[in-house]
C-alpha cells in the first residue's frame, strides 16, 4: 500500500502531548522559529533541564540535517507539498520525549541512508563515541557544513536507538521517517 | 595585535581573543547551520597568533550547546592551540560545562584525547 501522509502526520500528532508540530517548507528561519518554541515550551512543562539540554541538542541536529538534506521535489511531485518539504513534531509521553522527522528522499539514496542508521544502531555507547571521534578528526566538513556526525551525535546523546522507516510513495521517492527517543532521567 | 571580539547571537558564541593578555575565549551558543563562515576568523586570527603569542596563554570555553557542524572548527581552533603549545608555549586550556551536564563534559573529554594539551575540566555551580 503507498505511504498516506496525513494518515502519517494525524497519528503522530495525536500519540502524546504535542510540543511542536510543523510540516512544510524547511527554511533556516523555521529552524530558528522551531528551536526558540520548544525551549520556551519545555522550560513552561518543567522539564528536567539535563533531558531539556539533550532534546534542543537532538532537535538542533535533526533540523539542521533535514535542512541541509532534504531533496528538491519535482514540479510535478505533487501539489500538497512545498518544495523543500519536511515534518518534525516534538511530543511529550509519560516516560520520554519523542522527536520525530520526515522528509521524502531519493530512492537511490534510500540504501546508504538505511546501511548508516544500522550500523549506528549496532555500535555500543562506546563505539559511537569513538567512531564520532574519528570522523571527527579526519572527515573534512561539507560545502554546506555538514559533517556526517548528525546522526551519530543524535544517537550519542538519546542514548537509544534511531527508529526509522521508509515508506513508498512514489517511484522516485520514498518518504522517510526518523524518531529520536529521550528518556526521562 | 588588534583583538577579536564578537557578540554573541541565539545561534553563535561571544567571542573575546586578546592576544596582549593571552585571552582566548569562546562562551555560549555554537548552533550555526554552517559553522566555516563564523569560525574562519577566528582560526585565521590564531594563526597569526601563533608567530608570536603571549608566554601564558589561557583559553576558556564555556558553551552552553554546540551542533556537529561547529565540533569540527572548534577542533580547529584547539589545533592551533596545539601548534602553540608544542612550541614550547605555555598554554591552558579550561572546558567549562554547567552543573550535571555530562555530555558537555563527554564533549571536552573527546577533544582532550585528541589534542596533546592538557585540559582543565571545570564544572560551573549556580
Amino acid at each position: 500500500m503507498l505511504f498516506n501522509f496525513d494518515e502519517y502526520y494525524n497519528k503522530l500528532t495525536e500519540d502524546g502531548e504535542v510540543i511542536l508540530a510543523y510540516q512544510g517548507t524547511i527554511t533556516a528561519d523555521g529552524i530558528n522559529g522551531a528551536l526558540e518554541a520548544v525551549e520556551a515550551k519545555l522550560d513552561g512543562i518543567g522539564i528536567d533541564p539535563k533531558v531539556k539540554k539533550k532534546v534542543y541538542n537532538v532537535l538542533v541536529e535533526g533540523l539542521q540535517n533535514l535542512y541541509h538534506h532534504v531533496d528538491e521535489l519535482p514540479q510535478d511531485f505533487d501539489p500538497k507539498f512545498a518544495h523543500k518539504f519536511g515534518v518534525v513534531v516534538v511530543r511529550k509521553k509519560e516516560d520520554s520525549i519523542k522527536i520525530t522527522l520526515g522528509n521524502f528522499i531519493n530512492v537511490k539514496k534510500t540504501a546508504y541512508l538505511k546501511d548508516k542508521i544500522d550500523k549506528i544502531n549496532s555500535l555500543s555507547e562506546d563505539e559511537l563515541k569513538d567512531m564520532y571521534k574519528f570522523i571527527l578528526n579526519h572527515q573534512k566538513l561539507s560545502t554546506k557544513g555538514g559533517g556526517g556526525l548528525g546522526l551519530l551525535d543524535m544517537a550519542r546523546k538519546s542514548g537509544n536507538k534511531l527508529e526509522y522507516s521508509f515508506y513508498e510513495y512514489k517511484t522516485e521517492f520514498n518518504f522517510f521517517s526518523l524518531e529520536i527517543t529521550i528518556n526521562y532521567v | 595585535m588588534e583583538p577579536l571580539i564578537i557578540e554573541g547571537t541565539a545561534k553563535t558564541p561571544t567571542v573575546n581573543f586578546n592576544a596582549s593578555e593571552g585571552l582566548i575565549e569562546i562562551k555560549g551558543r555554537s548552533i550555526p547551520e554552517n559553522s566555516i563562515e563564523f569560525y574562519k576568523p577566528l582560526v585565521d586570527w590564531l594563526e597569526e597568533y601563533s608567530k608570536s603569542p603571549a608566554p601564558h596563554t589561557t583559553v576558556n570555553i564555556q558553551l552552553e550547546y554546540f551542533n556537529t557542524s561547529s565540533s569540527k572548527c572548534i577542533l580547529d581552533v584547539f589545533k592551533k592551540l596545539e601548534a602553540i603549545y608544542k612550541n614550547k608555549n605555555d598554554v591552558k586550556i579550561n572546558w567549562y560545562y554547567e552543573e550535571d551536564d555530562e555530555d558537555m563534559l563527554e564533549a571536552g573529554e573527546d577533544y582532550e584525547s585528541i589534542i596533546r594539551v592538557p585540559f582543565n575540566m571545570i564544572e560551573i555551580v549556580d
